[in-house]
């Protein structure tokens, strides 16, 4: 059920003109600014650690608006109350949409690194070339089970986008998607850790760049796991309250 | 409780709402007032309103969307609230409209997702899937995607879908909102189909006709509660002892619908528009003879076709309707 409905979400998702639109223009700017930010840092020796982490921003940027967009656009739909009405957990129910917005993540970091390449020429040198798909297949699959946990707030939230808008900047920037953790203040230390952006990110920078991957990655799966837990009990909650506030369906 | 596939007492659903913040004013709506309805398995039944009568929300309350603020209510014996999955089980749902489909992916895709979440077996989906789309008469176009699709042929899509797992009771609300009269004569015919294979069918709709070729019971729902609850035949009884008199207008005023309103032996009176021209019923007391009293009112409007006849369902239920507007609202049963 949950592949099947991951599937057949992705095939919708992706056949958005606006989403394909979007989906082919932020990877360049995003590409542009991470290259230049770390060319004016003098460190144009890292650009390909700058492209990876542009590249997670987009993951992050599409898990996020995804798992709300999503949310929001089959309440617009009609589907929600659909597939709320299924005889099964709520959890279930909307896992496959979550992964799949983290599925069409995956397109983000390529088109990054394609545009990286094309552009800016940043040779695609990755440190451990075997580790670096399966860390972003893993980042991928943390970021759509923390999707999960964002997605019972969409539930109950008739307004989700603006929530998504509120995330965005601050997750990346916490996580170290672009810039190291270590250069930001001390006390975002303890919220980094406990999010599973984080160590994803670390994993997919240490593929890329060198480190220890498996070890980041296993955090992030980890605690990707504990918000899915979390997730799955909330969005049982959620799905009540949706019911007494009447939100599931537009009006 | 065996002998009914739908049964609700005291059913009740009110919203509360707050605006202002300096000053917050709370305002509480009622939406479904107080609801007792029971349809026997293999029913098709009729839930008949205007808008914002209560019609959706009832439908909503007793396929589980919505928890309700007071009473309750069973499917199949089981409770809406404490046994939500269960009852789930054993419905299906389908409104009228564009929505309520993934409209990127196919029609077999459609239906192939809501298979899976329905938990029918994988493999009686493919056999199941095509004998829907016999059903619903799409074979052939299973492979386009929705969006190409005219909305009768959405809203028969809307229909195989509702019927996957096989439900029990089907709820329909308002299935032939917007279709052309071709499509809607389809649908009747797939939902005469569905209640003669003994699915519990419980319909809402605005089209009288619509109500009286299909449903065995009918209850009229007005400002939240029901107001009248009957065959066809017993509701027609509503309007006994009146006389319905119809006039094509151009321009006719409210301050002449007003008057006529007011003359002597008129009891209900009704202004429906068709492209540039008005139709005007007028429904009287049957000893009385309004027509050369509605005429003079009507002095300087340009007429057109006048016609007297008896009345009908529809008729039947504008007098339900109207009266439930009155202070004191009649509750079930026909007149003696």
């Amino acid at each position: 059920m949950i592949a099947v409905g991951a599937l057949l979400h992705v095939k919708q998702l992706s056949r958005s003109p606006f989403e394909i639109a979007i989906a082919l223009f932020v990877p360049v700017v995003q590409a542009t600014l991470a290259v230049y930010l770390f060319r004016a840092g003098g460190e144009p020796d890292r650009l390909l650690e700058a492209a990876v982490g542009a590249g997670l921003m987009g993951v992050w940027s599409t898990v996020l608006f995804g798992s709300g967009g999503a949310i929001q656009s089959q309440r617009w739909q009609g589907t929600l109350e659909m597939i709320m009405l299924a005889p099964r957990s709520p959890a279930l129910v909307l896992l496959p949409v979550t992964l799949a917005t983290g599925i069409t993540g995956t397109y983000a970091m390529l088109a990054t690194l394609a545009w990286g390449r094309l552009l800016y020429g940043i040779p695609l040198d990755f440190a451990h070339p075997v580790a670096f798909p399966v860390a972003v297949a893993g980042c991928i699959a943390g970021l759509g089970m923390f999707g999960l946990l964002l997605a019972s707030s969409f539930v109950l939230l008739r307004h989700a986008n603006a929530l998504a808008n509120m995330l965005e900047y601050p997750i990346w920037l916490v996580s170290g998607m672009l810039v190291p953790v270590t250069a930001l203040p001390g006390w975002t230390g303890p919220v980094a850790a406990v999010l599973p952006t984080t160590w994803g990110a670390r994993a997919v920078h240490e593929a890329a760049a060198g480190g220890p991957v498996w070890p980041a990655l296993g955090g992030c799966l980890a605690i990707s796991l504990a918000c899915l837990a979390v997730g799955w009990v909330l969005m049982t909650y959620v799905e009540r309250r949706a019911r007494v506030a009447a939100t599931l369906a537009l009006a | 409780m065996g002998e009914h596939a739908i049964e609700a007492v005291g059913l009740h659903r009110s919203y509360r709402s707050r605006t202002g913040w300096l000053r917050p004013q709370r305002r509480e709506v009622h939406a479904v007032a107080g609801v007792d309805l029971a349809v026997r398995h293999g029913e098709l039944f009729g839930l008949l309103g205007p808008n914002g009568a209560g019609k959706t929300t009832t439908i909503k309350l007793l396929n589980t969307l919505l928890i309700p603020t007071g009473g309750e209510a069973r499917i199949c014996g089981f409770d809406v609230v404490r046994q939500t999955r269960e009852v789930r089980r054993r419905i299906g749902y389908v409104f009228g409209g564009d929505r309520g489909l993934y409209d990127r992916l196919s029609a077999r895709d459609n239906l192939r997702y809501f298979a899976e979440l329905y938990g029918v077996p994988g493999r009686e989906q493919k056999r199941r899937i095509a004998e829907l789309f016999a059903l619903v008469r799409l074979t052939g176009r299973e492979d386009d995607r929705v969006e190409s699709y005219s909305r009768g042929m959405r809203q028969r899509l809307h229909i195989a879908r509702g019927l996957l797992h096989r439900p029990r009771v089907l709820f329909l609300d308002e299935p032939s909102i917007g279709v052309d009269p071709v499509a809607a004569r389809e649908l009747r015919q797939t939902v005469a189909e569905l209640a003669a294979t003994g699915t519990t069918v419980l319909l809402t709709t605005h089209y009288m006709a619509e109500a009286d070729e299909l449903c065995g019971r009918i209850a009229v729902i007005a400002g939240g509660r029901l107001q009248a609850l009957g065959t066809p035949a017993e509701l027609r009884h509503h309007a006994d002892g009146r006389r319905v008199l119809e006039v094509q207008a151009y321009g006719v005023t409210d301050g002449q619908l007003a008057a006529i309103r007011a003359r002597p032996g008129v009891r209900e009176v009704s202004l429906a528009v068709h492209g540039a021209a008005q139709l005007l019923g007028v429904q009287s007391d049957a000893g009385v003879d309004v027509q050369a009293d509605v005429l003079r009112e009507l002095s300087g409007v340009r007429l057109g076709r006048v016609t007297a006849r008896q009345p009908t369902l529809e008729d039947a239920y504008v007098a339900i309707v109207n009266r439930a507007a009155e202070p004191t609202p009649l509750v079930g049963g026909v007149p003696a």
